[in-house]
């Protein structure tokens, strides 16, 4: 024990003290953390890619709406011609409309569509009819439909349409749970990650030691975020390389596809992360993060349109499924991966979000604690 | 003897919680170079009065200097040159010694070898190990360690060995001695009087938030016996303790 206490080769002058390198400190420390946390690989990484792996090969072979064509109903219109190149759709003709309420009722025909020349007007009005018996195929088959209306051959005939480049491609399973799994992916790591690491923090005194330092407290924030960031960054960046080279992830765009994709990501999981400083903020031990926790991520994972479109729940929940933040990130995801829209014309979620984001953190401010 | 400059000087220091006081016009002296001790029973005031020193903690009224900053208006200048072990406190989660005294680095905005600060310590050995998996003694030794990386001034120790074995015990009084040697002022707490008599330069005792003594424990001892106290039972040249020592050898077992 006889070594030289004072150093020498430490200069820690009071005018030099960097903001900036407390922080990167910090975002260092906070991310090797979470790379040796057990929860919080498996949060971001392994449930998603659970459920990628299980609904890609399930998908595999391209999933199969059978649409009925009301009797009556006009045959040769480009929307089912459209609809029966998209591969996916089996169209049921020739039966009766007793016959087609039965199938309907049992779910062996998916949703009936009926196409008519409207009167006087060059256009078609297309009326389809889902059942109840079969939602998420229903699902399925209104974001196809979507997709096949926003196409240009159809847009002169069909009202109500939008300019959009997108051509008529298959919609598989993938497209549209990998990016419900991304969103699911983004919520768990803000909400559990942030509300563990900051209550942990704060009840071993951590925290307390940090201000026993020049550290700001603006530093340890944003370090912390830096680090969860990044960290979710990489993990969504795994699950849409890993679903597109596997599993036939469409990225219409390619490489801006994925970099829109990863902006999008990051404002969800700043705003997820508001939750997740509300929930350290309430919560008087570890053992009560996990509760409250379920109460933020449960319900969006379950209504906001992760393995399911919204459409297809009964008409008095979507109000709460539009309510939910999780809703705009995953339907943002959707459109910017599958139809190749930008993120301008994706500003009706991003401003949701944002103003989610803004009452959250409003929220977050009053109830955080740092002792 | 030169006259001692005072680092630390507080001054009528009160801190009242709600309805409990839990300070009540704390006035003292910390010498540079020296070893000061604050003893007292539990909630008599001493954390509460060094967080406060620390600038971790508002007061309620008067005024503390350290080393020429005032608390209130340049606690950023303070936090500069001091170095704080609180008592109980954790580490970040799941990163190994060096790795807590780099994040520690930044935050410091100190350019230190980490190994270095750990051979100070002698923990050059547990450089990869987690601080939960070290030993009492270990885990003493390295919140010393990070107290020690921006070159602070003067150090606060919060109850560092309350704890450990004997042996882990008189080792840290060791590292605690020739860190003052090498010209910090340590301000320390303390249950154990031996300890305080062994170590420190001065010592105040604080009871219910007021200093009732504060002298060298020589003088105070003096004083005591002077008055015509004895003890009940004869005093051996050793003690338990010494036994205990002896028997088991001064080694660190860990």
């Amino acid at each position: 024990m006889q070594k030289d206490i004072q150093n020498s080769n430490a200069p820690s002058g009071a005018n030099g003290y960097s903001n900036t390198t407390a922080t990167l400190a910090l975002a260092k420390a906070s991310f090797r953390s979470i790379m040796r946390s057990p929860s919080a690989v498996v949060f971001t990484l392994a449930f998603p890619l659970i459920f990628i792996l299980v609904f890609g090969f399930l998908g595999g072979g391209g999933t199969h709406i059978d649409v009925g064509i009301t009797p009556g109903s006009d045959v040769n219109n480009p929307v089912i011609g459209m609809m029966e190149k998209t591969g996916m759709i089996r169209l049921v003709k020739d039966k009766t409309k007793a016959e087609f309420d039965k199938l309907l009722e049992k779910g062996n025909v998916d949703a009936m569509i009926d196409v008519h020349r409207k009167v006087n007007a060059p256009a078609y009005s297309v009326n389809v009819v889902y059942t109840s018996a079969s939602r998420d195929k229903g699902g399925i088959l209104k974001s196809v439909l979507n997709n096949l209306f926003y196409d240009k051959t159809l847009k002169p005939s069909v009202a109500e349409i939008r300019e959009s480049t997108i051509t008529g491609r298959e919609y598989k399973t993938i497209d549209f749970i990998l990016p419900g799994q991304l969103g699911f992916s983004l919520l768990s790591t803000g909400v559990f990650g942030t509300a563990f690491v900051f209550l942990s923090l704060r009840q071993t005194l951590v925290i307390k030691r940090f201000f026993a330092t020049p550290v700001k407290r603006s530093s340890i924030v944003i370090g912390e975020g830096i680090a969860r960031i990044g960290f979710a960054l990489i993990g969504a960046l795994f699950i849409i390389l890993l679903g597109h080279f596997f599993f036939g992830f469409t990225l219409i765009h390619g490489a801006v596809t994925v970099v829109n994709m990863l902006l999008l990501a990051t404002l969800g999981v700043i705003v997820f992360m508001g939750f997740g400083f509300i929930i350290s903020g309430i919560a008087k031990n570890e053992s009560m993060i996990p509760p409250i926790s379920n109460i933020v991520t449960l319900p969006q994972f379950l209504l906001s349109g992760t393995f399911f479109s919204i459409e297809a729940f009964p008409n008095w929940l979507q109000p709460i499924s539009r309510a939910l933040p999780l809703t705009y990130l995953n339907d943002a995801m959707r459109k910017v991966a599958f139809e190749g829209l930008g993120l301008w014309d994706v500003k009706f979620q991003i401003m949701i979000l944002l103003i989610w984001g803004i009452g959250i953190y409003a929220v977050a401010v009053k109830v955080f604690k740092w002792e | 003897m030169e006259t001692p400059k005072a680092i630390i000087s507080v001054k009528n220091l009160v801190k009242k919680y709600d309805d409990f006081v839990a300070v009540q016009g704390l006035s003292f002296d910390v010498y540079e170079h020296e070893i000061f001790g604050l003893l007292g029973p539990n909630g008599a005031g001493k954390t509460t009065t060094l967080e406060i020193i620390e600038t971790l903690r508002d007061k309620t009224s008067g005024e503390i200097t350290v080393d020429g900053f005032s608390v209130d208006k340049q606690a950023q200048e303070i936090k500069q040159i001091i170095g704080v072990q609180l008592q109980a406190a954790g580490y970040y989660p799941n990163l190994n010694l060096v790795e807590l005294i780099e994040l520690f680095a930044g935050l410091y905005g100190a350019n230190i070898k980490p190994m270095e600060m750990l051979e100070k310590v002698n923990l050059q050995d547990k450089a990869k190990a987690k601080y939960k998996a070290l030993s009492g003694g270990q885990k003493q030794r390295f919140s010393i360690a990070t107290t020690l990386i921006n070159q602070p001034k003067i150090i606060f120790l919060d109850e560092p060995t309350t704890g450990l074995d004997p042996q882990a015990r008189r080792n840290l009084w060791d590292l605690i001695t020739e860190i003052r040697n090498a010209g910090t002022t340590v301000v320390i707490t303390t249950h154990y009087m031996d300890e305080a008599e062994q170590l420190c330069d001065r010592v105040a005792f604080v009871e219910r938030g007021e200093i009732i003594a504060l002298d060298t424990p020589d003088n105070l001892i003096d004083q005591l016996v002077n008055s015509g106290f004895e003890r009940k039972k004869e005093v051996k040249k050793a003690n338990l303790e010494d036994v205990f020592i002896n028997l088991t050898g001064k080694e660190w077992r860990e």
